[in-house]
């Protein structure tokens, strides 16, 4: 009997352990190593910030599910991988620290014959002072990265409504938190769904609300921008995303690295190399992503991380790390399988892995500021990727070492992505975008980097019902009920 | 004569004012049922087929 250890439970780790879990039976063991008790519906955390959503309605427990998938789950963060054993055992092994289940804080090791690393990311707040600090979000802003801080926002923006009611003017700062963050798209949703809520009461005309962004222009969102079909024409996403923005009375700042917290204040330099202040009375800022800080030992008990892992925290991949500049970066240095090219028994998968480099030009400001988005891999592009290094380890196991591994690489897949710019269903809206593939391959199409023909976008109520149903669809099939595996990632 | 809705932002800052802002008709068509119910069939047809090319 063989045993895979999946370390983390968001859409990669889930994936890959429920596919492997039905794929492998009750012959062999799956593990999932997750600190958390729930799975929750990343996308719709935004409908929570708003108060359109209450935290039951993107989460839901876990330990049942992967009971009735006969998933052995351990509510514990992962601390180490000795990837060759210990002096005294040959087999590879994983440290782990219980989260709940009764033993909090308590400390075990599990021997594996394969390890899958989807431990998602560190919410890094502590990367910028005020934002917050190795415990988490701060005190001046507010987050929806989880569903927790999420409900916690719709307070604080409750609060604000109110001062309008009252006649208090109020100013809404919504964006990235740092120069090298992910994720714009989240911020991208919050901001309009709070306009559209703001709106829907009424109280339009006593919000200033403006965008902070560490994107060079709008529509980067950290793929380098896209180019898509719209009207006959194909247009850049920055037109697409300026035009919103102007619609809604949305003001911006881009090209932003957001140094400094203070209450009602943030501080920011530009890639000018010019430094600012915005002020607000309420603001969501997205913290920089990094790896969860697993720890990586040899037999001997050495300090291998730098092996294992890249010096972001995120884990070394069978991608091309070779530093080479911009001009000379293609789509064949993403990875394809998700190896580690060390250790051929350990895989990862979703934002776990070490991307080769960002997508987006790479900027600085003339100080020496780095300000560009990191890739962004979340989404179904984690999902496809659990999936296929799920399939991987299964054949691995049934067939043996020489099993062909499977792929999907970010070069070479599709992303549709649907972004809420409010909810309702007679009078919300979203953009609705699909991206092929996610990173540009300029030697495939050298126009764009990309199929103009599989790459599109509108905005509508279309794209809201369809958000709206994907929420709805996406829990089920994590459920496992009923015909989940037919429920494309 | 006083400025259409769709054309109040343009004055609003520079930003603005180069950007293309969609005027009282495509708004409608953006709520617009029966139009958005024959958009939504073609999108997901659409999102169907990348989502079957990256499987």
């Amino acid at each position: 009997m063989a045993r895979l250890i999946v370390l983390g439970g968001g859409v990669a780790g889930h994936t890959a352990a429920t596919f492997a879990a039905d794929w492998l039976g009750r012959e062999h063991e799956v593990v999932v190593v997750t600190p958390n008790s729930k799975w929750n519906w990343i996308p719709s955390n935004i409908w929570v910030g708003v108060g359109e959503m209450s935290k039951e309605e993107v989460t839901f427990d876990l330990a049942p599910v992967y009971e009735k998938a006969g998933i052995t789950y351990k509510q514990a963060k992962a601390v180490s991988i000795n990837p060759e054993g210990s002096a005294s055992n040959d087999k590879p092994f994983v440290t782990f620290e219980y989260t709940g289940q009764g033993k909090a804080g308590q400390s075990e090791e599990m021997t594996y014959d394969y390890l899958i690393n989807a431990t998602g990311p560190k919410l890094n707040f502590g990367a910028t002072p005020g934002l917050g600090d190795a415990n988490g979000l701060g005190e001046f802003t507010v987050s929806v990265c989880t569903a927790d801080h999420a409900e916690h926002a719709a307070h604080e923006l409750e609060k604000i409504m109110d001062k309008m009611r009252k006649g208090e003017r109020q100013k809404i700062l919504i964006g990235t938190g740092h120069g090298m963050c992910t994720c714009q798209g989240a911020a991208f949703e919050y901001i309009f769904n709070v306009e559209h809520e703001i709106r829907k009461a009424g109280l339009r005309d006593m919000a200033d609300i403006q965008w902070i962004s560490n994107e060079a222009f709008m529509g980067d969102f950290g793929m380098g921008g896209l180019h898509m079909k719209v009207g006959g024409y194909v247009v850049s996403s920055r037109i697409f995303t300026e035009s919103l923005f102007a619609e809604r009375g949305v003001n911006y700042i881009t090209g932003a690295h957001v140094n400094k917290v203070e209450k009602g204040k943030v501080s920011y330099e530009l890639l000018d190399g010019s430094t600012g202040e915005e002020s607000f009375d309420f603001s969501m800022l997205i913290p920089p992503f990094a790896g969860v800080g697993l720890k990586a030992y040899n037999k001997a008990g050495e300090d291998i991380t730098d092996t294992v892992f890249a010096p972001n925290g995120f884990m070394k991949v069978d991608a091309d790390y070779t530093p080479k500049p911009y001009a000379e970066w293609k789509a064949s240095d993403w990875p394809r399988t998700y190896q580690n090219p060390t250790f051929k028994n350990l895989f990862a998968a979703g934002i776990a892995f070490a991307p080769p480099h960002i997508i987006s030009k790479p900027m600085k400001s003339p100080n020496g500021t780095v300000i560009n988005p990191t890739p962004p891999r979340t989404g179904m592009p984690s999902g496809i990727m659990g999936k296929a290094v799920a399939h991987s380890v299964c054949d691995l196991i049934k067939k043996g070492p020489d099993a062909h591994l499977h792929e999907a690489s970010m070069a070479e897949m599709g992303a549709a992505c649907v972004a809420s710019a409010g909810k309702g269903w007679l009078d919300g809206q979203a953009a609705a975008m699909t991206v092929y593939p996610v990173v540009p391959d300029y030697e495939k199409y050298p126009g764009t980097g990309r199929d103009t023909d599989y790459t599109f976008g509108e905005i509508g109520l279309a794209g809201h019902w369809i958000k709206h149903i994907l929420h709805y669809l996406f829990i089920y099939k994590a459920k496992l009920k009923p015909f989940w595996k037919v429920i494309p990632e | 004569m006083a400025v259409k809705p769709e054309e109040f932002n343009f004055a609003k800052n520079d930003q603005f004012n180069t950007a293309m802002i969609p005027g009282k008709f495509a708004r409608a068509m953006r709520t617009c049922k029966i139009w958005q119910f024959i958009r939504f069939v073609i999108i997901n047809i659409k999102m169907i087929i990348v989502v079957s090319k990256s499987h």
